[in-house]
Order: structure tokens, then sequence, then C-alpha cells
């Protein structure tokens, strides 16, 4: 048995702890929202990514800037990035249990996201707009 | 962070070989985790020959036999002996289940048989559920309603009775709770599939009032969203029921009343 002596607050007030923070259902409605759309937009990735392949660097700047393209791979970026950073945060809540580093690696996490999403962004949209 | 490695004074060490009971032709080899809470060992494994001839055919039945008859100082929780009341809970071969209605014969080579993971360890098979049965009565398991009570019974119809099914049988034995990993790390903050099946038993009853209450106390990032749908508390489950649902279940209720 653990002999803990940490504390003599009674079991529920353990229990109830700060209470429920009345959220999670945005963030669980958004991990199946992004979920949803990154079904189409990860098989259209995967396509022009083919097509880019097969490409010399004229032909791929000419893929990527071709507006159909370049608006789904934004869309791409931007739902993959939500999705990466919302699961993330899961896996960071799930096992970093001390509050400090908790909140640094979760700050780090959206830095992160945002970062990979607007450089990804900003490349699309430059060979978009003519480099 | 998570626990990956077992706390000090935690790791498992080989204990005693109790000897064969003589003249029995027909053994059946037991591997306990004993742990005894006076002093500083740790626990360890301790190995017993059961006399199948001699026992009744469930996990239980070797057990108590062994209590009985090899070594009285093995401990475990144990009532009703007939998958009612959820005291002998415990690890068997893998698994958390019922050791009364588990039958010896389920298993194959020796039979190992640990406490239910991640808890406290009172002594020897028995698990400190403090906490479980805390979060249990922190969902509120019981009728709440304003409107005045009436003369009889509050009705329901058959129909919305359905909906209690495979929920009000529940024994609350924590082997679902018990067998989540994401309880396993976070069982102080999430709830747990135990006690989100019966806060479901209440949020899906016709006759409760307080459903919008029961699911603002339910919503939070750790005390529901820490199911990740692993499903181990529907495998585990020695009743047959699928607490994984009920949760599914309460996260869909939290949408729907958003839109």
């Amino acid at each position: 048995m653990s002999k803990s002596t940490e504390s003599l607050s009674t079991p529920m007030a353990r229990v109830r702890g700060l209470g429920a923070a009345k959220s999670g259902t945005g963030h669980f409605w958004l991990t199946r929202l992004t979920a949803v759309a990154n079904v189409p937009l990860t098989i259209a990735f995967v396509v022009i990514v083919l097509m880019l392949a097969k490409a010399d660097y004229a032909a791929a700047m000419k893929i990527v800037g071709h507006p159909v393209a370049g608006i789904l791979l934004l869309l791409f970026v931007g739902s993959a990035t939500v999705h990466m950073r919302l699961g993330m945060q899961v896996i960071i809540e799930d096992y970093v249990h001390s509050e400090g580093t908790k909140i640094v690696l979760l700050m780090l996490n959206t830095f992160f996201a945002v970062f990979v999403g607007l450089a990804s962004a900003y490349a699309i949209l430059k060979v978009g707009f003519g480099g | 962070m998570a626990e990956f490695n077992l706390p000090k004074n935690s790791r498992l060490v080989e204990g005693k070989t109790w000897p064969k009971p003589a003249g029995a032709n027909n053994l059946r080899e037991f591997r306990i985790y004993r742990w005894d809470p006076d002093g500083e060992s740790n626990p360890r494994i301790d190995t017993y020959f059961v006399d199948l001839d001699d026992c009744g055919p469930m996990i239980l039945d070797a057990i108590i036999w062994i209590k009985n008859k090899v070594d009285p100082t093995l401990t475990f929780r144990r009532s009703c002996r007939e998958g009612i009341c959820g005291s002998c809970a415990m690890n068997i071969d893998g698994t958390n289940t019922l050791a009364c209605t588990k039958g010896m014969d389920e298993v194959t080579g020796a039979v190992k048989i640990y406490p239910l993971p991640h808890m406290p360890v009172v002594k020897d098979l028995v698990p400190d559920l403090t906490r479980f049965y805390t979060q249990h009565a922190s969902i509120e398991p019981w009728l709440k309603t304003d409107t005045p009570a009436p003369e009889k019974e509050w009705r329901q119809t058959p129909e919305d009775r359905e909906h209690l099914d495979g929920l009000y049988e529940c024994i609350l034995c924590a082997c679902c709770s018990t067998s989540c990993p994401s309880y396993w790390w976070n069982g102080d903050r999430y709830l747990g599939p135990a006690a989100l099946l019966q806060a479901y038993r209440w949020l899906i009853d016709s006759r409760d009032e307080a459903t919008g209450e029961r699911l603002d106390n339910l919503e939070d990032p750790f005390r529901l969203y820490r199911c990740h749908t692993i499903m181990n508390c529907s495998n585990a489950c020695p009743k047959g029921l699928n607490p994984a649902k009920a949760i599914a279940e309460i996260k869909k209720m939290m949408v729907a009343r958003q839109y």
C-alpha cells in the first residue's frame, strides 16, 4: 500500500480536484473533424507528391502553382497541422505529469505546429503567386 | 512522467515453492503474487501445487484450497463465489477477471495470479480501491429529480427501461478500470471506464432530471476525454458489458448538446 504522507485530504476532495473544466468537447470534435478532412486531403497530397516526383523543376513549379493543387495543399497543411497539434497535446497530457514540463511542452507543441503550418503555407503561396 | 519502470522495492523476486500435497496425482501449478506490507521486502511470486481431485473447478476454489490446506497467510478478497459481488477481481493469466467465474480449464500451463494492475497493494491480491469507489460516488449514482416524488413509483416505459440493460449489471469489480492504460497513467483525474459506465447508466435513465448537470460534471479533458478507445475495458469485463461504448455514448451526448 502506498504510504502517502502528502496530504490528509479526503478521497472525495482528491477525486473532485479542481472540478470539471467544462471543456474538452471542442477538442474532441475538432480532432474528429480534421481526421475526416485528412482522408481526402491526404489522398490529394499523395497524388500531388507523386506528380511532383516525375516532374523537373519548371514542371513542379507549374503543378504547385496551379490554383487547385495550391488550395488542396493549403487545406491539407491546415487540417494536418491542427490535427497534429491536438494529437500531440493529448500525448503530452497523457504521459507528462510534471506541471512545469507539461506547460513548456504544450507551448512548444503549439509553436511547432504554427511554425510548420505557416512555413508550409508560405512556400505554397510563394510558388502559387509566382515565386 | 508516466511510470514505465516499477517503483523501488516493487521489482518481483522469486518466492517460495510450497511442497506438493502428499499422495496427489492430479496437480496444477499456481504462481501467485505475494506482498507483505510489514517489512521492506519486495513482492515475490510463490509457487503452489493444487490437488485437483480435492478441489472445485474454478480459480477461486483453488486459491481457497491453498489458503485452507497449504498457506493460510495467502490474502485475497472473496465473497459470493458466483460473479455478483465483484470481490475476487484479480489478474489471472494476464487478464483482469473474477476468480470465481474463471475456470482452471480456461488457463493453459501454470496459473499466474496478480492483484489488479497499477493499484496500490494492501496485501497479496488485495488492492486499495478507495479512489475507485470514490470516483463512483463522485458521479452521484442515484436518481436526481426536482419534480416532487409521485405518490407511487417514478414511472418508465419498458422501452426506456431497456436502455439500462448492459449498464445496471455492472458489479464495480474494477476489472475494466484497472485494465485501462489511460487509467493507469491518469487515474487521479480520469474517472475510468467503470465510473463512466455508471455515469451513463444515470444519464440515460428517463426518470432522471439532472442530465445536464451530470454532463457538466463530466465535461473535462481528463474526467471523460482521457478515454482513447483502447477497449481493454470491454475485453476485460467479466460480466460481458461494454464500458467503451457507454463512454462513446457520453461523448456523443456532449457533442449533441453543442449543435
